[in-house]
């Protein structure tokens, strides 16, 4: 039994019309493993989870469980095959309850349509016990946080008593408690008769929750290596085909530089309490902080998107009150979501469309009008300043990769001559080459005088990017590390600190704290 | 898989029950039926009458039947704008069958129901199947069913003078010694279906799946497309339910009626809290909205404002309906 392999997959291509999306792509699955799957955006990790999940029918190759043969039909059948899924993108309905939730299209009925609700309640309740998860069955969906309903696709999966789960960058929208409480729930699902495939752009997590790690490139199989044996470059030159330099450090780092923006005492009605700090000119300050911490509630309340209870805001000498977020442009401080596809494009329109939008009125218009020739001069010429890999600028964003899109994002801003730039997660979602060049035009910009807030979860970013890291807790500024103290350690130290802890629990912190509010 | 060790990760604390959020729509929308109410009965001296109750409740058959039907449609996160005219049509069809073919009248009758049944499929289809936007496609079969309602009708009111049994099924009164017209029995009868269906189905609940979020819906391995067309052709049916009951009421057919009534059944579901966004809704709100609607006409019509009038301040209520609702969801979020 435990010399046959769990899921194999041999030969698998896939085309779609103008595109080879896979090629004789192989993979196995031993009994009781956790297989990482890594490869950047367009390796084919996708494709591979609509095939095995019966989306689309492979053009060639085969598929066997426990040694048989099978072709999945569509999500159902792979599901009473014992093939879970869980996409990246949630697949749950909002609007209805965690019970329903998991349990729809098997619901507990009487007759053929009539719905069993106390049953179905019970039945929910029992999964989520049995899961050790802390989720009220009557809770609307909706309503939970990203982390719980992450909880409830999870169960979904389980209830199917499924033998491989399959989850699709599990972690994105994740703290690091939060992948704590995830990996936990991994590691009791994982037994002789199950297996897990984890695809993931998180180097780090790798190590802690997988066994062996598979590798694709342009639709290709590169290889499976030991997780144990292997270090992170080298998986990271498997995926990329190059060597990446992953010791990085901050550059340009001077701590006499005059003072931009600086923000004493902004306090929200929900979170914020007495946050101050100073933004100086060409820095790079990182906001590091577990979710939920208030570093995302920050950068809303500074360019007016949040209303503020209290707080002064002083930029280039002067106070200023900023009620809304064009304001904030107007007086140069640009806001890049976390979430691009929804509140930084237009997935819809043109490059030179998204480029030009926020400056519409101050640099391309004459008399109302839209001087489309001027549009497409400066896109074209921000295409070319920042590498924007683009046919045209006249493609419509949908079509570009995640790295790409983020660069639109940038090109807009600086369009806009914006010299206070807040990046909110500026690599979510994109993947470890093009993070790199994301990570390169943040130095650039910085070089060239541009004073810029980095929001990320991703310490690891935060260590390598910023001159000064500001950690948040609870809505509040628990410390200040310049880019010398700044550890995994000292941050996660200070990002962990509660209300009532935060005096005098540590000399770091306290005269951290003194030389922020200085 | 091992689950002694549980306990590890109950550190999240449950979210608060939001049944009574759900329902706070309802009860807002309640309370300002309430307080029109007792606006009108201080105004005039007539309103609280049992009379001009009846009035009241008899004259909200119509959009009623026709609200209940679209709420399923809203609640999917599409819209019917053909129930107006397809009433129209289905009353036409009523005479059709009843005056012109001389069919029994109780065959007429559920015959004219399964004919909006068919107008509903075929909206559902050209939605699941063809996958035409919602608007799109009723916008044609309301044009389509005005058209027809014409050509079948030539352009004239069919009469139903030789069937007294029919009109019996409006303005007849099974209750005896009650001056309680069937219509409302008929509209009470119809709201209960709906809510049992709504609430209590499996129709109901991939009815508020599908509007929350429709790939997911489907990627759980759910016939999305099929439960579209079953859903629009329920909305049929309650519309050709509708074209039985005002032709009933009225004593003939009159092909040309119909437009507009969908404005106010749509208003009468949004009144009601039903998101137009889908995935949010309630049968219980949309009789509600429907009632506001007609307790303001027949309120501001006792008072003796013009019938112009009545359009402006229903147009205001909608706004005023739908934006505290909005807020409430604002703070609440907050």
């Amino acid at each position: 039994m435990t010399s046959q392999l769990l899921l194999e997959l041999e030969g698998v291509s896939k085309a779609f019309p103008g595109v080879k999306a896979l090629t004789g792509v192989g993979l196995e699955l031993r009994h009781g493993e956790v297989l990482a799957l890594v490869g950047e955006n367009g390796a084919g990790k996708s494709t591979l989870m609509k095939l095995l999940s019966g989306i689309h029918t492979p053009d060639a190759g085969s598929f066997r469980l426990d040694g048989q043969p099978f072709t999945p039909q569509g999500p159902k059948h792979a599901e009473s095959l014992g093939i879970s899924i869980i996409h990246q993108e949630f697949n749950l309905m909002p609007d209805l309850t965690v019970a329903q939730n998991i349990f729809i299209g098997r619901e507990p009925r009487v007759g053929r349509i009539f719905t069993r609700d106390r049953r179905l309640n019970q039945a929910a309740a029992d999964l989520l016990e049995r899961l050790g998860l802390a989720l009220d069955p009557r809770a609307v969906v909706g309503s939970l946080t990203v982390a719980k309903q992450q909880m409830v696709e999870i169960a979904k999966a389980l209830s199917h008593d499924a033998r491989v789960l399959i989850m699709d960058e599990p972690t994105a929208a994740l703290n690091d408690a939060e992948v704590e409480v995830l990996h936990d729930l991994i590691r009791r699902f994982v037994s002789p008769r199950t297996g897990v495939i984890y695809i993931s752009h998180r180097m780090d997590e790798l190590k802690a929750i997988s066994q062996r790690i598979a590798v694709l490139r342009d639709g290709s199989y590169v290889g499976t290596v030991d997780t144990a044996a292997t270090s992170m470059p080298e998986v990271i030159s498997m995926m990329v085909g190059r060597t990446i330099q992953t010791q990085a450090r901050p550059e340009n780092v001077r701590a006499d530089r005059e003072t931009l923006l600086s923000v004493r005492g902004l306090s929200t009605k929900a979170l914020l309490q007495d946050v101050g700090f100073d933004l100086r000119r060409g820095e790079i300050l990182g906001f590091a902080g577990l979710m939920g911490a208030g570093r995302t509630e920050v950068a809303r309340a500074l360019v007016g998107a949040d209303p503020i209870t209290a707080g002064t805001i002083t930029l280039r000498g002067r106070p200023v009150s900023i009620s809304n977020p064009a304001q904030a442009a107007a007086l140069g401080i640009g806001y890049l979501s976390e979430d691009r596809k929804h509140l930084g494009l237009l997935l819809e329109q043109s490059v030179q469309t998204n480029i030009a939008l926020s400056s519409l009125g101050d640099h391309f218009s004459r008399r109302g009008f839209v001087d489309d020739k001027a549009i497409a001069t400066r896109a074209a010429a921000s295409v070319k300043a920042l590498g924007i890999k683009t046919p045209s600028i006249k493609q419509d964003v949908r079509n570009l990769s995640g790295g790409n899109q983020q660069k639109v994002v940038i090109a807009k801003w600086l369009t806009k001559d914006c010299d206070v730039l807040i990046f909110d997660e500026p690599t979510r979602g994109i993947d470890v080459g093009a993070k790199e060049e994301i990570y390169r035009l943040l130095n650039d910009l910085a070089a060239q005088g541009k004073s810029i807030i980095m929001i990320s979860s991703e310490l690891p970013e935060v260590l390598r990017m910023a001159h000064r890291v500001l950690v948040m807790s609870e809505g509040r500024v628990t410390g200040e590390l310049s880019h010398a103290e700044a550890t995994q350690e000292s941050v996660m130290h200070l990002a962990t600190l509660r209300a009532d802890e935060s005096t005098g629990s540590s000399p770091s912190d306290t005269t951290a704290d003194k030389a922020g509010l200085a | 898989m091992t689950t002694e060790t549980t306990p590890r990760v109950t550190s999240i604390p449950l979210a608060p029950p939001s049944t009574f959020r759900d329902r706070l729509q309802q009860v807002l929308a309640f309370a300002s039926l309430i307080v029109i109410a007792i606006f009108f009965s201080v105004a005039s001296p007539t309103f609280m009458t049992y009379g001009n109750i009846v009035n009241v409740l008899f004259s909200t058959v119509v959009i009623g039947l026709l609200a209940l039907g679209t709420t399923f449609v809203i609640i999917t996160g599409g819209i019917d704008l053909s129930i107006g005219t397809g009433m129209a049509l289905c009353a036409v069809m009523s005479g059709q069958f009843i005056v012109n073919w001389h069919l029994p009248w109780p065959l007429g009758l559920v015959l004219a129901v399964l004919f909006g049944g068919l107008l509903g499929f075929v909206n559902g289809f050209n939605v699941a199947r063809l996958g035409l936007p919602p608007f799109i496609a009723t916008l044609a079969t309301m044009l389509v069913a005005q058209g027809l309602a014409l050509v079948v009708s030539h352009s004239a009111p069919i009469y139903f003078n030789d069937t007294p049994g029919y009109l019996q099924v409006s303005t007849g009164n099974l209750i005896p010694g009650l001056n309680f017209p069937n219509a409302v029995i008929v509209l009470i009868l119809a709201t209960a279906v709906a809510g049992v269906l709504i609430r209590r189905t499996i129709l109901g609940r991939y009815t508020f799946a599908i509007g929350s979020n429709e790939e997911a819906t489907a990627l759980s391995g759910i016939d999305v497309g099929r439960w579209k067309i079953l859903i629009y052709t329920l909305a049929g049916l309650f519309t050709g339910l509708a074209g039985v009951m005002i032709s009933a009421r009225l004593g003939s057919a009159q092909p040309a009626t119909g437009a507009g009534y969908e404005l106010q059944a749509i208003a009468a579901v949004v009144i009601g809290g039903t998101s137009l966004a889908g995935g949010k809704g309630s049968i219980l709100g949309t009789i509600i909205g429907a009632l506001i609607i007609s307790v303001l006409n027949n309120g501001l019509q006792l008072m003796s404002i013009p019938q112009e009038w009545q359009n402006v301040i229903l147009g205001v209520v909608i706004l005023v309906a739908v934006y505290a609702d909005m807020a409430r969801k604002r703070a609440s979020t907050r």
